[in-house]
């Protein structure tokens, strides 16, 4: 899985391409988290556009950030899922606590 | 019903193997001339499942084996067998509930992901010896033709 970051302003957008399971899942979760200690930075973005496959892990990994976001009263996204990726997310409950959008721009026009 | 083909997988309990077990479980289930979205749910399943072995029933130890049997019968059912030998489940009933927790490795939803898209999941397991896990689905046909 290949990961890459991009701040915007106070918005990490995170871009991942691949498989998001228990493989990547902690690297995962050290990366964003170690970008989330910036104080100024208060939402997230999760670019899933090139992401072909998400388990319980992957969710876990999103839920977790969700909640620390949260904490600090910020927003966060998810964008570009796939059908067979938004299928998951629908089906664990995810997109009631984080909203999905079709693309970054999608979010830039709220 | 007979089995009209197998395959058994022996692995260690490595991360990288569970994308290899889902994969090839995928391929083998492609025989049953299912849809790219009935094999993606059949990926999901074997990789929650070989997942539980490493992270719960092994506690991540990477020196571990994993065994993954699938089979195809001729009424067109499907059914996987993945087993572990770690630690085992203590409360199979609680384990099977789905778990939400924003900081959870996993957020709890394997056993649900696997209810929801197999027809049948059964767990045997044994403190300090291991679980099975058996996964089965029965699988339409697409074939209009057949159907004629």
């Amino acid at each position: 899985m290949k990961i890459e970051f991009k701040l915007v302003r106070n918005t990490v957008v995170v871009k991942l391409k691949g498989e998001l399971d228990m493989l990547i899942a902690e690297k995962l979760r050290q990366e964003i988290d170690s970008r989330l200690e910036d104080k100024r930075v208060n939402n997230l973005i999760i670019n899933l556009e090139k992401v072909t496959f998400i388990d319980s892990s992957g969710l876990g990994v999103i839920i977790g950030r969700y909640k620390k976001i949260a904490s600090r009263k910020g927003r966060m996204y998810i964008v570009g899922a796939s059908p067979s990726v938004e299928k998951i997310l629908k089906f664990s409950g995810i997109n009631k606590l984080i909203p999905i959008y079709k693309s970054e721009q999608d979010i830039i026009n709220i | 019903m007979n089995i009209k083909n197998y395959v058994r997988l022996e692995f260690p309990s490595l991360p990288e193997n569970v994308s290899f077990a889902r994969s090839c479980v995928g391929a083998f289930a492609a025989q049953l001339d299912c849809t790219l979205e009935e094999i993606g749910e059949v990926k999901l399943v074997v990789s929650e499942a070989v997942s539980n072995c490493i992270i719960h029933g092994y506690e991540n130890r990477n020196n571990e084996k994993i065994m993954v049997m699938v089979s195809i019968s001729d009424d067109r059912s499907l059914e996987i067998i993945v087993d572990d030998y770690g630690k085992g489940i203590v409360d199979i009933k609680q384990a099977l509930q789905p778990t939400f927790s924003s900081d959870a490795s996993r957020m709890g939803m394997g056993f649900t992901f696997m209810k929801s898209f197999m027809d049948n999941v059964e767990v045997v397991s044994t403190v300090g010896e291991g679980t099975s896990v058996t996964l089965r689905r029965q699988f339409m046909s697409h074939n209009k033709e057949a159907l004629a």
